[in-house]
């Protein structure tokens, strides 16, 4: 964990809810796919985690969509504002059990940690399916950047507005083979998919957060494998341990 | 840098660097913040509340945003005595080598002095803070803290079965709270430690529902610093033993109020959340907000706005 100044690079809509933002600033402590940074803003208590969509050495890519009121400040800020954020929270996801043909599963704002967990799959030679699911057309993002990657893109919306009418656990029902799973996404999302995936995989959760790095058991569950901290145990379980 | 300005007090024979204590709940047993800097330079820390039983803790949402400062109902999380003194103690003496203050919590009388008797045994132990604002199991649940007579035995029978300090830390949750002091005082206490966390709730308005699994929580954040303060300054006035003061701290300007008020020593909670290296800043702030203040030695400070 880190904690540093970043500069708003961009910060501009996707879709009507949706917003991303690219800063620049100290990445080195961002290690994995899937981890979360926790951005504290004027006027407002408690950080906001919001999970990483990309980053390089200098730059950190976020999406995140306009749900209350720390996150409709954030789609005020301007490029050249500063945040104080803390960086490389959480475990991420761990890529050396995806086999070669690893499905990756995001829902609605649960999207944006698959795209740097594809570009790293792809970096290691594997061949990863990506399913997006959304309300709507309108509401689809990332489509195109996923595809740039080279990698075999599904989406299902609620009302079949745009690709499978229906939702992401049909794509994935109707999937031949895949070797994982990753997943991202609503609660019930999580749990359609742990029923009806045929293999083991890894699951990213939500949680209302204190701290964000594991010091106020604000955010504990209880899995197989014993009480985790969903900030720093976490956000992504296993499979196997997740107790529904 | 700074010379010749004396940031030392002393709580019941107990020497510190510098007032500055996290408080329990915001600091685990020390191993995330040892990652972010040395926490030797802390005046001590005080320990997640630990009890008899290990103890899972609350449902989930346990945490609710407020202006100025958040709600918590975790619920008492913590892995139990027997596992506190054989795991984490020996994990913390690895990265804090000053003496620590053990955070006891309990649902009977007998609880808080198993769990106190065990605790007084450890060297790495400084001070014994007693936490008297959980629910009594035996009296339809109501907090000890809130009867001068229930604080008071707890204090009595923490006090027979220990040689270390023993400070009790108080609910704010009360109609008296020097009463309460004062009987804890009495009853043998060698310090007070307050505020705890004001009682509160935040209501969803899309589901019309409480933020919070367990509906209500403990408020804390910089919103409750004046209660605090007004609190510390009325048990400084009703006892003889030294105060910890604790309540929305979060910059060397409200330590140095606090211990105007009384405190001898000062404790940071949730500041601690929002900023991890809130206690580092502070203890680095300190020297110069006493020059701008024109003070050389911290410990004549306290209980200042008295005279």
């Amino acid at each position: 964990m880190k904690q540093s100044w970043f500069t708003i690079e961009e910060n501009k809509p996707l879709t009507s809810s949706v917003y991303r933002m690219v800063l620049s600033g100290d990445t080195s402590a961002i290690t994995a796919s899937g981890q979360f940074v926790n951005i504290k803003l004027d006027g407002f208590f408690l950080r906001r985690p919001i999970s990483v969509c990309d980053y390089n050495d200098s730059t950190l890519t976020i999406l995140y969509k306009v749900v209350g009121k720390g996150t409709e400040k954030m789609a005020t800020l301007l490029p050249a504002d500063k945040l104080d954020i803390l960086t490389g929270l959480g475990n991420g996801y761990d890529t050396a059990k995806s086999g070669n043909t690893p499905v990756l599963i995001g829902g609605g704002v649960g999207v944006p940690p698959m795209f740097r967990l594809a570009k790293n799959l792809v970096a290691e030679g594997k061949s990863p399916i990506v399913v997006l699911g959304f309300q709507t057309a309108a509401e689809v993002f990332y489509k195109e950047e996923f595809e740039a990657l080279g990698v075999d893109v599904h989406i299902a919306t609620a009302d079949g507005s745009v690709g499978v009418k229906g939702f992401v656990t049909d794509v994935v029902k109707s999937l031949s083979a895949y070797t994982y799973f990753y997943t991202c996404g609503p609660e019930p999302m999580l749990r359609a998919l742990s029923d009806c995936t045929t293999t083991s995989g890894q699951l990213s959760f939500e949680e209302r957060m204190g701290c964000g790095f594991g010091a106020c058991m604000g955010c504990s569950c209880k899995t197989k494998y014993g009480n985790k901290r969903i900030c720093k145990d976490g956000p992504v379980l296993e499979k196997e341990e997740i107790i529904w | 840098m700074v010379n010749n300005l004396n940031t030392k007090v002393t709580l019941s024979g107990l020497t510190l660097d510098n007032p500055v204590i996290p408080a329990s709940g915001t600091f685990g047993f020390g191993y995330e913040f040892a990652e972010l800097y040395d926490i030797n330079i802390l005046g001590s820390f005080s320990f997640k509340g630990t009890t008899r039983e290990p103890r899972f803790g609350n449902d989930l949402p346990r945490i609710a945003e407020c202006t100025s400062g958040l709600i918590n109902s975790v619920g008492l999380q913590n892995p139990g005595i027997d596992k506190v003194i054989s795991e984490e103690l020996p994990k913390m003496r690895q990265v804090f080598h000053k003496p620590v203050i053990a955070n006891i919590s309990g649902f009977s009388v007998d609880e808080y002095a198993y769990s106190c008797e065990k605790i007084d045994k450890e060297d790495q132990v400084g001070i014994i803070e007693v936490n008297v604002s959980c629910p009594n199991v035996h009296h339809g649940g109501m907090s000890f803290g809130t009867s001068p007579e229930a604080a008071a035995e707890v204090t009595r029978a923490v006090k027979a079965v220990t040689t270390k300090p023993v400070y009790i830390k108080l609910s704010p949750n009360v109609a008296d709270i020097a009463s309460i002091a004062k009987a804890c005082e009495d009853a043998g206490a060698d310090g007070i430690s307050l505020i705890n966390t004001l009682m509160g709730m935040r209501i969803n308005l899309k589901t019309q529902k409480p933020v919070i699994a367990n509906k209500m929580g403990g408020f804390s954040g910089s919103a409750i610093f004046p209660v605090a303060v007004r609190m510390v300054y009325q048990v400084y006035e009703a006892v003889n033993i030294p105060v910890i003061g604790m309540g929305g701290v979060s910059s060397a300007e409200d330590v140095i109020e606090m211990m105007l008020a009384g405190a001898t020593a000062v404790q940071v909670g949730a500041a601690n959340l929002i900023d991890p290296f809130a206690c580092k800043n502070i203890i680095e702030d300190l020297p110069t907000v006493m020059q701008k203040y024109g003070i050389t030695d911290l410990k004549e400070i306290i209980g200042g706005a008295h005279k």
